[in-house]
Order: C-alpha cells, then structure tokens, then sequence
C-alpha cells in the first residue's frame, strides 16, 4: 500500500496527477490500495475512489492536514461522511487564497479526469487547528493518524516540535523514501514507541509507490490498518518496499 | 549582562509564567521556530524568541537550559504551554511584535547572538 499520495488537487502536485493516471501508476506498481492524502482538502479523493473501483484499486480517503505549528499529518478514513466533517473543520480554520502562480493550481477533477473546477482556499498554508487538535478531532471520527515524513526537518512534527510530545497518540510515523530501510528502523522504531510506516508522498506519477507498506490485513481499511499497527488479532505490518 | 526583569520593564513586555523568576542574567539571544533547530543551535542562558506555542517549547527551554521564552506576534501560548511553564518555573512572556522589531529592540539593549 502507498497511502500518502497527492493529486493536482495539491498546489505542489502535478497536474498530470488525475485519478486514471494515478491508478494506472500504482497498478502498474502492484499496489492494492493507495490513499489520497492531498493538502487541506480531500475535494479529489472521491474521483479517485470511482476510478479505482473500475481498475480493482482499493482507495482510502484521507487529508495531510497542516497544523499550526506548520506539522503535517495525515488523516484517513473508512467512511467520507467523516472525510468531510474534518473537511469542513480544517476549512473553518484555514485562512487565505491561493495564488496559482506561485503555489501552482488546485484543480478539482471527475474519474474521467475532466476538470470541474479550482480550489480558491490557500491549501498550502496553515490551519489553525493545533497537533493535538487534529489528532483529537481525526480519531473522535474514527480516523487513522500518522505523523508525515518524521524524517524531514520541514513540515516534519520532530522537525517542527523538535520531538514527539509525550502523551500525544500517534497511531504511526511514516518515514520518507529518502532515507533507507536499516536507517529507519534504528532511527526510528527504537527511538520512539511507535510503529513506522513508509509511504511515497507522490507528488508526480513517476514516484507513486517508490516507497510503500506491506501490511498482512483482511482487507485495505482503516480499522484493519490500525489493527496491524498494534500488531491484534494476527494483523500485521509485513515489511517494507521501494527504500532508496 | 542584562537580566530578563529589565528586558521586561524596558520594553513593557508581558509576563505570563513564572514571573518570580526574572532575576537570571541573559546570556545571548536566539531566534527560530523550528524546535529541532533550537535544540541543536541555542546556547544556555539565551532568551528565546519564537511564535512557537506549542508545550514542546518549555521542554526544549528546561533542556536547553534558558533564561526564558518570548512568544511574538501577539500568539498566545496554549493552556498547557502555561500549565508546564508555572510548574517548571520557566519565564514565558508574550509581545505584539514580530521577531524582528523584539530582536532589534533587545539587541539595543545589548543582547547579542553567537557569531
């Protein structure tokens, strides 16, 4: 599974970055699911899901939050109706527009990669929602919460907050694929207590499952994952793919 | 070497934890946001500028040993942020100003960064 990947929704992703290109990648990948992570927003994540459901490609819904603190996090969901209400909330607390020609586009696309309009929020900047805040809101909605590429001085929550705040329930981290296997599990699985993940954080087509997940679980759901992750009911993270 | 109870009174900053606790002399100043980056970088007994909120600050702060934090842009720190600061008796002060009119007018004052 590669569960962290942007469409041209993101102001930094590609606009090649519509659902039958994305599907026809991770297919071509071996993928079974993929999760749509796209900045602030998750308006691309059910075009995704239709054109995956055409091709046998399981898609997760999810949204790379930005907190205030300027941390990323991803949040996914089983359902959209819990998708939408954390839309809904991280719109209430994101200010600004966007600039196409600085950020890049935010283009909102059918199955049919047809375009059907641009996101005008400033989906590259801030929320005023707080780490603890997002963590809190994503798991009363039943969602699934990992710390975006732990490994990353940007953008990252060790990066940021210079270390995971104690008390804080973090079901995973994901490290990038830009750093190694052996590197991520010393750096990463001793130092702190809990379980890593690493997924590609796509951006453009060529790079959509350069890093990715194998999990042994019934099916690619949310509470499935979360399962594995705790390691329950013989679920389990089997290993990892695609490390430079 | 100035203390922290003069920044204070000279340039009309609020205290908003452990305000028994300005008497400590400030060794250098040092400005950033990013923890990791203080962490690494900030020397003990500096004064800390960031618009950080977050609790993680008063660790980074008790690890680094500093004098005191000054949260910037009129921010205010998080309920929790204050709780720990209080009970680890390290000084928060908040100010309207961004980093860079606070710097400037404690460089005035004769705060210095490593160079």
């Amino acid at each position: 599974m590669d569960l962290h990947i942007h469409t041209c929704l993101s102001p930094c992703g590609d606009l090649e970055m519509v659902p039958s290109k994305i599907v026809k990648k991770a297919k071509a990948e071996g993928l079974d699911a993929i999760g749509i992570c796209d900045h602030n927003s998750a308006e691309n994540v059910v075009a995704v899901k239709k054109a995956g459901q055409e091709k046998d490609l399981t898609v997760v819904g999810g949204i790379e939050v930005t907190s205030q603190e300027e941390v990323h996090i991803l949040a996914l969901f089983d359902k959209d109706e819990n998708l939408f209400e954390l839309q809904r909330i991280v719109y209430e607390n994101l200010q600004g527009i966007n600039e196409a020609k600085v950020f890049g586009e935010q283009v909102i696309v059918d199955e049919k990669d047809e375009i059907l309009g641009v996101n005008n929020r400033l989906l590259i900047g801030a929320t005023k929602l707080t780490v603890d805040e997002i963590v809190g809101i994503t798991h009363s909605l039943k969602g699934l919460v990992i710390a975006s590429h732990v490994d990353r001085e940007r953008f990252s929550i060790i990066g940021q907050l210079g270390f995971i705040p104690k008390g804080l329930v973090l079901d995973s981290l994901e490290a990038s694929s830009k750093i190694s296997l052996d590197q991520e599990k010393s750096i990463f699985s001793q130092a702190f207590d809990f379980p890593v993940v690493t997924f590609s954080d796509a951006h453009s087509i060529k790079d959509i499952g350069k890093s990715s997940t194998i999990f042994l679980i019934e099916e690619a759901k949310v509470s499935e994952i979360k399962k594995a992750l705790l390691d329950k009911d013989g679920r389990s993270i089997f290993t990892y793919s695609g490390h430079s | 070497m100035v203390t922290l109870k003069e920044i204070v009174k000279e340039l009309n900053l609020k205290v908003v934890s452990a305000a028994g606790n300005l008497d400590k002399e400030v060794s250098g100043g040092y400005a950033s946001d990013l923890l990791s980056d203080v962490i690494a970088n900030s020397k003990k007994g500096n004064v800390w500028i960031t618009l950080q909120t977050h609790q993680n600050i008063v660790a980074v702060a008790i690890l680094k040993e500093l004098v005191g934090i000054i949260i910037v842009n009129g921010r205010k720190p998080e309920e929790e942020t204050l709780k720990k600061a209080e009970k680890e008796n390290i000084s928060t002060i908040v100010t309207k100003w961004p980093t860079f009119e606070i710097v400037g007018r404690l460089y005035e004052l004769g705060v210095r960064g490593s160079i």
